[in-house]
């Protein structure tokens, strides 16, 4: 299969370019924070609870809040039916999201609390993890939750020879390698940098800058979507 | 950054993570990193004098010293009560911080499960263990009326400036109130109806300018 022509990807778009996006906050009236992401064919629901005392006790705290994720994908969110409940790679991306969102909280601001943030994945199309921590970020800040900084994730990849950003489910699927990243926008740093497949340095170092200048459209779209809803323009 | 204007009074939503300015002093809401300032919360950014922070939009109520709130009894122990105050943190109510004189063993006597106190916090410890008292003017046991509970961050505005917005409610309803810091407002007597329904509406319309007179109008219609 051809995932380059003409200078093009399989989808029409240049090697630098974004899918659609769409992100809405305040989506959810029970939970204390939410965001909708809509970002190319993925469609991805967070909601944050919290900060609540963790429970059972034994698992506080007393120095600062936990973090706690879940990523779950729904059972229609694939083509094949995904089985139900946690598996090893559902609980690996738990794992890296709530290690991210853990750097930008002021955690150390409710001591023996915990903070739980809930994504559900209702239709995947490649880069889950980092839609996922896109919507986690601006569900934490419409529930108010005090925080260093946003996190901004977007994906890059190597298609045919050609570094390319934020694949697509065809690229992920035979391209040579997919780098989810996300950052700090403001100080640039990095909370997650993953590679799966092979990069030569000068590869990794145009995929890293490509990666992180996406980050950084990401963070405006996050900004404007919670601007939307809390001065209602 | 957004600035919304009406007339020439401005206010300023910021983001977590926005630039604040140099050299001010950090206040609630802000963090500092080497001398600049940047937000911490979403909310409404107010500088005075030298002094930034950031009123917050959304989130739990946090326990602050001398804050006065409404309580709702969850456990009776044998010398006190556990209060839920709609935080993370449930507050601990000594029976010697009650207005009566409770024998040990005998403090569901007085309170039991369910029932609404107003007290005052007397303490937070750095582990952000609560503690509330009873022993101050005004603070009882809630029997009759009815409670309502509203995001804690639209509080001040129920309140407003020096009170007058409060005021201007209790005048035209004939109610007696009681709002607590946590978000929880107790009403009784009057016109209680209508109280709640401008309270609804202050919690709806928070983030606009002129709310006081709006209120009052809608109050005057009613």
């Amino acid at each position: 299969m051809e995932l380059i022509k003409d200078g093009k990807r399989i989808d029409g778009r240049s090697f630098d370019e974004l899918r659609p996006i769409k992100i809405e906050a305040g989506v959810l009236k029970r939970a204390d924070g939410s965001a909708y992401v809509e970002w190319g064919g993925n469609k991805v629901l967070a909601a944050v609870y919290g900060p609540r005392e963790a429970q059972p006790r034994h698992i506080q705290n007393p120095t600062k809040a936990i973090v706690s994720c879940r990523y779950n994908m729904a059972a229609f969110s694939v083509s094949d039916r995904k089985r139900q409940g946690p598996d090893r790679r559902s609980v690996e991306i738990s794992k890296i999201v709530s290690e991210a969102l853990d750097r930008v909280i002021f955690t150390e601001q409710f001591p023996r609390a915990t903070i739980d943030v809930y994504m559900e994945v209702l239709q995947a199309d490649a880069g889950t993890r980092c839609t996922c921590l896109t919507a986690a970020s601006v569900a934490l800040a419409d529930a108010g939750i005090p925080m260093r900084d946003f996190v901004s994730a977007c994906a890059v990849g190597k298609v045919d020879g050609q570094i390319v950003l934020d694949l697509g489910k065809e690229e992920d699927n035979l391209g040579e390698a997919d780098l989810p990243i996300a950052i700090m926008p403001r100080t640039g740093e990095i909370l997650l940098l993953q590679m799966d497949g092979h990069l030569t340095m000068e590869e990794f170092n145009k995929a890293v800058t490509l990666g992180m200048n996406a980050c950084m459209k990401i963070y405006e779209m996050q900004k404007e979507a919670l601007m939307k809803k809390y001065t209602g323009d | 950054m957004i600035i919304m204007n009406s007339k020439n009074k401005k206010r300023e939503i910021v983001l977590p993570g926005e630039f604040l300015g140099e050299n001010l002093e950090p206040g609630p809401g802000v963090y500092n990193e080497g001398k600049q300032a940047y937000a911490s919360v979403l909310g409404v950014k107010s500088v005075r004098a030298n002094r930034v922070n950031v009123v917050p939009l959304s989130g739990r109520y946090i326990p602050k010293v001398h804050d006065c709130i409404i309580g709702t009894i969850i456990e009776v122990g044998p010398s006190s009560w556990l209060v839920d105050i709609n935080s993370p943190y449930p507050a601990l109510l000594h029976i010697t911080e009650s207005p009566w004189r409770v024998d040990f063993g005998d403090a569901a006597k007085f309170l039991n499960i369910g029932d609404a106190v107003l007290v005052k916090v007397s303490g937070v410890d750095e582990i952000k263990r609560v503690q509330v008292t009873m022993k101050d003017i005004g603070l009882r046991k809630i029997t009759g009326g009815q409670l309502m509970e509203i995001p804690p961050s639209r509080i001040p505005r129920v309140i407003g400036k020096g009170g007058s917005m409060i005021s201007l409610i209790k005048r035209s309803t004939k109610c007696r109130m009681f709002v607590g810091q946590n978000g929880r407002i107790w009403l009784d007597g009057g016109n209680v109806s209508t109280a709640v329904a401008a309270i609804k509406k202050i919690e709806k319309e928070a983030h606009t300018f002129g709310l006081t007179d709006a209120i009052g109008k809608y109050l005057e219609g009613k």
